[in-house]
């Protein structure tokens, strides 16, 4: 028996959220007297994956078949499916990001195991029995679920679980391959466009987001400029993605993307329940709006009633006194 | 090419959520449901591939009777023909199995769904249905075209897209912009009323989770105001208070 951790990787590194998932892992295999196994997939440094042995896995099984080097779901299902097995894996832990929750559905169909996904704390656990805390209803309520069929698989939220070293050993480094068909490969991605040197919005530990009240993309400077003083990422309100201002994938809420940093700080947002929706996990939300009847001061924890452009401008320059 | 279309039926976005006594279930009293947007991100597309290129597409929920004003409206919106699976939709292997069972018999090129439901936020049955089909799944897809065989997507990832080339059968779960959702117009609404919504019972299936309890987050303390004059102590109390920065 043991419990396997699934590594995503970006750029040869392991994600901060993997570490997060590791620590998760590291403590239910001590409540359940095993060991954590983790498995990589694609190009890392393997001095990143070693470094996985501070956090508990005695062991990283590494796939670098080349086809493999960015995510395809049928063939990442099959290697994690595959690694679980040959583990005796009882319990598997992912995060919860588009490409761990996408391998945790399919393999939860393929191996029969309970799944559960967006899980928020660690579980409570009798016997053969984990009982796990999920955020459902856009973060607007937690679920309480038992897991008990043999394999149990566990997705969890970012910033769920604080990353803490556990010991200093490396860990060793195996190489595990899987025999694909081209049929497991079919969508491998042709071409990757991305928006280079910025912070990961869902990797983020600060996030600085502008709704309308920016009233148009010459004023984002401001945000961008804040964001870098505090070393943070962007991110935006849905209607400022519709209309073009930010690109899609910076608008969080109920339809957009949902986040859970350290701190969120709004600027220009009303707070409607939707945005709500994908933010209100944040540990501390700031909120500058002109309007002191924005229904977002009821969320949150700081606020300035005041106008962006006297405002914004005073907390970069503090921001950037505070940085040096 | 035929396409299948997957929706749930989901608390308006709106709604407070609040559970019954006991805390097992969701206090649906007042509740108004909508077709989760997601899919109706899905459903347009759909019907605008089906407009520019021909073939039908079948909207499926898995529901009890209750949601059948929803599935009316999908048929108003241009779907063909619609399937509900009478059974309460239990958990997300469930309603997967019901989706793939009725998508092995029913010969279709593509499903798609939106990448969650707004309720339970599992982002996971579009992934259980393909690989319970052997299909592969992008997820979550912001652009979707079909030629032939092939279909070319946009898939979204941290801080970007990747661009593919699939072939069909394939399923897909939609994310803004993949298209603009449509509001129903009369004649549409008219017509829907002929088309064919067909019942079927569910496959037998184990439930594999089970709420046990469901709790509300604690009420934040109130918010702490700071004087514009003053914007720059907000840094320091973020850094000395909060201890966030
Ligand atoms: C099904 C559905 C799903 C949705 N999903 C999402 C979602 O995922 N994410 C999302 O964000 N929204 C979503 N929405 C939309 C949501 O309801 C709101 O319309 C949206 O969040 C409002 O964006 P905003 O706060 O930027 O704009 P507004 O509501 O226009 O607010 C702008 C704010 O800026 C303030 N302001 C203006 N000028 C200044 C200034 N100079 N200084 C300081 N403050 C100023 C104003 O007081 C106002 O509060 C959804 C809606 C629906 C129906």
């Amino acid at each position: 028996m043991s419990v396997l951790v699934f590594i995503e990787c970006a750029d040869g590194k392991v994600k901060k959220s993997s570490f997060e998932a590791a620590c998760y892992g590291q403590q239910v295999a001590a409540s359940l007297g095993t060991e954590i196994v983790a498995i990589a997939i694609g190009e890392v440094a393997t001095e990143e994956l070693k470094s996985l042995g501070k956090y508990g896995a005695a062991k990283v099984l590494v796939d670098e078949e080349p086809r493999l080097k960015d995510y395809v779901s049928q063939a990442y299902t099959k290697v994690v499916a595959a690694a679980a097995e040959k583990e005796n894996a009882s319990v598997i832990i992912l995060s919860n990001t588009n490409i761990g929750s996408g391998i945790g559905a399919r393999l939860a169909a393929r191996l029969q195991a309970c799944y559960a996904a967006n899980v928020v704390a660690l579980p409570e656990i009798s016997g053969d029995t984990l009982k796990v805390k999920k955020s459902v209803f856009s973060g607007k309520a937690f679920a309480e679920e038992n897991l008990s069929a043999s394999t149990k698989i566990i997705a969890i939220k970012k910033n769920s679980i604080e990353v803490k070293e556990t010991g200093s050993g490396e860990a060793a480094i195996e190489t595990f391959t899987t025999a694909l068909t081209d049929a497991d490969l079919n969508g491998v991605p042709q071409e990757t466009v991305r928006a280079t040197g910025d912070v990961l919005l869902t990797e983020a530990d600060i996030v600085v987001s502008g709704g309308r009240g920016m009233r148009g993309p010459e004023n984002w400077h401001l945000i961008e400029d804040l964001a870098k003083a505090l070393g943070a990422a962007t991110a935006c309100s849905k209607p400022v993605a519709d209309v073009g201002w930010r690109p899609h994938h910076e608008h969080v809420g109920q339809t957009g993307i949902t986040i859970s940093p350290n701190l969120y700080i709004a600027v220009g947002i009303s707070g409607a329940i939707q945005h709500l929706a994908g933010v209100n996990s944040s540990k501390v939300i700031v909120v500058i709006n002109k309007d002191p009847e924005a229904p977002f001061f009821k969320a949150a924890d700081y606020g300035i009633v005041g106008d962006i452009f006297e405002v914004v401008p005073k907390l970069i320059e503090e921001a950037k006194a505070l940085a040096k | 090419m035929k396409i299948l279309v997957c929706i749930s039926n989901v608390p308006d976005t709106t709604t407070k959520i609040s559970f019954t006594p006991d805390n097992k279930e969701l206090n649906t009293a007042g509740v108004q449901f909508v077709i989760n947007p997601y899919d109706e991100y899905a459903l347009t597309r759909a019907i605008e591939l089906k407009e520019s290129q021909g073939g039908t597409v079948t909207v499926l929920n898995v529901g009890l009777a209750d949601t059948e004003a929803n599935i009316r409206k999908a048929l108003a919106i241009g779907a063909d023909d619609a399937i509900r699976v009478n059974a309460k939709p239990t958990d997300a292997f469930f309603v997967a199995q019901q989706i793939a069972q009725y998508a092995k018999e029913g010969g279709y090129d593509l499903i798609l769904m939106g990448k969650e439901s707004v309720d339970y936020n599992g982002f996971q049955v579009h992934g259980m249905v393909a690989e319970l089909l052997g299909w592969p799944a992008i997820v979550p897809a912001i652009k979707l075209d079909v030629t032939g065989t092939t279909a070319t997507l946009e898939r979204e990832i941290e801080g970007g897209k990747e661009i593919m080339q699939v072939n069909l059968p394939l399923v897909a779960s939609a994310q803004q912009p993949m298209s603009e959702p449509r509001i129903p117009n009369m004649r549409g609404i008219m017509t829907a009323r002929t088309k064919p919504l067909n019942v079927v019972e569910p496959i037998s299936s184990d439930v594999k989770t089970k709420t046990e309890a469901y709790t509300l987050p604690e009420k934040k303390s109130g918010v702490k105001l700071i004087d514009p004059a003053n914007a720059g102590e907000l840094i320091t109390l973020l850094r000395n208070e909060a201890k966030v920065i």
